[in-house]
């Protein structure tokens, strides 16, 4: 269970480019949430998942992770159990190294002076298998010949090998065509129903949104909206949600990517 | 004949001494993605600490101290720049500078010393070797031995998953961070074992040489990085251990060219300028080839415009 309590940033404070990005937000994600955010553009969705994976420390407020206190814990410690997808796809992977090698990064099998073994390249291949795009035959080639979308897909695999106790996925299918975003998405749902993981994904796509996962968070100013869940989001429609905002905020819900529904 | 064979000789020994650092580039500036300005410097208090402990009597027991000399100075370097938030190029430079004051300070407040009479490394062998065939190549075989111990070691290393680590810190930190590896650590890790085979190379020529100066290493970071950018243009897009020995080729390349510039007359001071050069070609070329497109279009619509004008 991770529990955000009255957590804040601004950025530049006390300068003319001031702005609040998280504002007293608390949020309790339970085991097992699969979550969509929603929002407009400076929302503070990515902020929110930024803070999670401890890229910054927060101005003020707690983050508990299964009973743990990890606000002042850094990034790199938290990557033990917080899964991470960026949107530039170039941004998980190292392009000069083989799959395997990244694989064996992501995966710490051994000490620091293991190599990768017959065993590493079993798990990789079934691993990657999960996939369907033949990966599993390219373990020594480069990462940087691989499409957007496969670097991707090896992303999430990476990302999952050890299965997190939170996966965070922040408009991972932005940067793909929409061939390779659906090819995406439907492969990441499989994985976190497969390893039964809690996610939290933001997504442009208002279709996507209500379709994937149990929950639905609608974000603005630094500060969630909207919660949803079970019987009263399985009603919503598209439309009651961008009503939703407009009644809530006043104004029309805009982001410059964002899609009313698949293409 | 025989002078071309020695000559040959010089500049093999020599350049196997000198890639040492050159595969100490290859793993900090190849690898890591650190351009080491520290270089100089390390590579002078390796020959420095070496020399003093070689005086001292104790020919081996140098080789470990010029290591551990290296190891100190990477060490500095990695964590002005990990944890002190000095940019990487400059924390090379303080520890450089730093370096002078130290060189000297160990060779007890001189510039220099002579090793003439001193049991190295390389007079052992020689004494061992007195009287064979090979009593002229002594030199050549601890320089070998050194070169490939060191290569094999870095190779298998690289395979590991600590080097696997480093390689990525240099590909992508981002990456290393989300795999649960804190890319301070691997930056640190990289410089002192790069800085171990600068010292160690340092120590090497000081002896091989019998005297060890306080410039000894002055220009050592250009003439290493030129060495590595032929290997480089040598091995192409190859495997790490194809790459590696590439590095050594390098040396030796640029070597054997500097020695038969010098036969053919050139002054010797002209070495710092010909690596620089070399070092500029090596990095420009490729980015001016990708540059030549717009050089070539743009004179294309002038010959055009011209004509039009013309008509």
């Amino acid at each position: 269970m991770l529990e955000l309590i009255d957590i804040s940033k601004t950025f530049s404070p006390g300068t003319v480019n001031e702005r609040v990005a998280l504002n007293k937000l608390s949020l309790t994600v339970n085991d097992g949430d699969f979550i969509t955010i929603i929002g407009s553009n400076g929302a503070g969705k990515s902020t929110l998942l930024n803070a999670i994976s401890g890229y910054f420390l927060t101005d003020s407020g707690r983050i508990v992770l299964d009973g743990q206190d990890i606000t002042l814990m850094p990034e790199f410690r938290r990557s033990r159990f917080i899964g991470r997808l960026f949107q530039d796809p170039m941004s998980g992977t190292a392009p000069n190294m083989t799959i395997e090698e990244n694989l064996a990064l992501a995966a710490g099998t051994g000490g620091w002076l293991h190599t990768i073994d017959h065993a590493d390249r079993e798990r990789f291949r079934e691993q990657l298998s999960l996939l369907g795009m033949g990966l599993e035959n390219r373990l020594k080639h480069p990462v940087g010949t691989l499409s957007g979308g496969q670097r991707q897909a090896l992303t999430l695999i990476m990302a999952t090998i050890n299965p997190p106790k939170l996966l965070l996925l922040d408009e991972h299918t932005a940067a793909l065509d929409p061939t390779a975003a659906e090819k995406i998405l439907a492969v990441t749902d499989k994985i976190v129903k497969e390893h039964r993981l809690t996610c939290l994904m933001i997504t442009h796509n208002m279709q996507s949104a209500l379709e994937f996962g149990n929950r639905t968070l609608m974000m603005d100013a630094g500060n969630i909206l909207l919660d949803v869940s079970g019987e009263e989001r399985g009603k919503l429609t598209v439309n009651d949600l961008l009503e939703q905002f407009r009644s809530l905020v006043g104004k029309s819900l805009t982001n410059d990517r964002m899609l009313l529904r698949n293409e | 004949m025989q002078d071309l064979l020695s000559l040959g000789q010089t500049a093999l020994e020599l350049g196997l001494i000198s890639s040492l650092t050159v595969l100490a580039l290859f793993l900090s500036y190849s690898m890591l993605g650190v351009c080491d300005l520290s270089t100089d410097g390390c590579f002078t208090f390796g020959a420095a600490v070496g020399a003093v402990v070689a005086i001292a009597g104790h020919p081996y027991l140098s080789l470990l101290a010029a290591v551990g000399a290296g190891v100190l100075s990477g060490f500095v370097t990695a964590i002005l720049q990990t944890k002190m938030g000095i940019n990487s190029l400059l924390a090379g430079i303080i520890v450089n500078t730093g370096l002078y004051s130290v060189g000297i300070a160990v060779m007890g407040n001189s510039s220099q010393l002579n090793l003439n009479k001193v049991r190295t490394v390389f007079t052992d062998l020689k004494d061992l070797l007195s009287g064979t065939f090979l009593e002229k190549q002594y030199k050549l075989i601890v320089a070998l031995i050194a070169v490939a111990v060191a290569v094999v070691l870095l190779v298998l290393f690289l395979r590991t998953r600590l080097g696997s680590a480093i390689r990525a810190t240099g590909d992508n930190p981002v990456m290393v961070r989300s795999s649960s590896i804190n890319p301070a650590f691997t930056t640190i890790v990289g410089l002192c074992a790069a800085n171990a085979l600068t010292g160690l190379s340092g120590c090497l020529l000081a002896q091989s040489q019998k005297s060890v100066n306080i410039d000894i290493g002055s220009g050592m970071v250009t003439i290493a990085l030129a060495s590595l950018l032929i290997g480089n243009t040598l091995t192409g897009k190859r495997k790490i251990p194809m790459r590696a020995v590439g590095a050594v080729l390098g040396a030796f390349l640029f070597r054997l060219v500097y020695t038969i510039a010098l036969r053919f007359n050139m002054p010797a001071f002209l070495l710092k300028l010909v690596s620089a050069i070399i070092v500029v070609l090596a990095i420009s070329i490729p980015y001016l080839k990708s540059q030549f497109p717009y050089f070539k279009r743009r004179l294309e619509l002038k010959k055009r415009k011209d004509g039009e004008r013309n008509a």
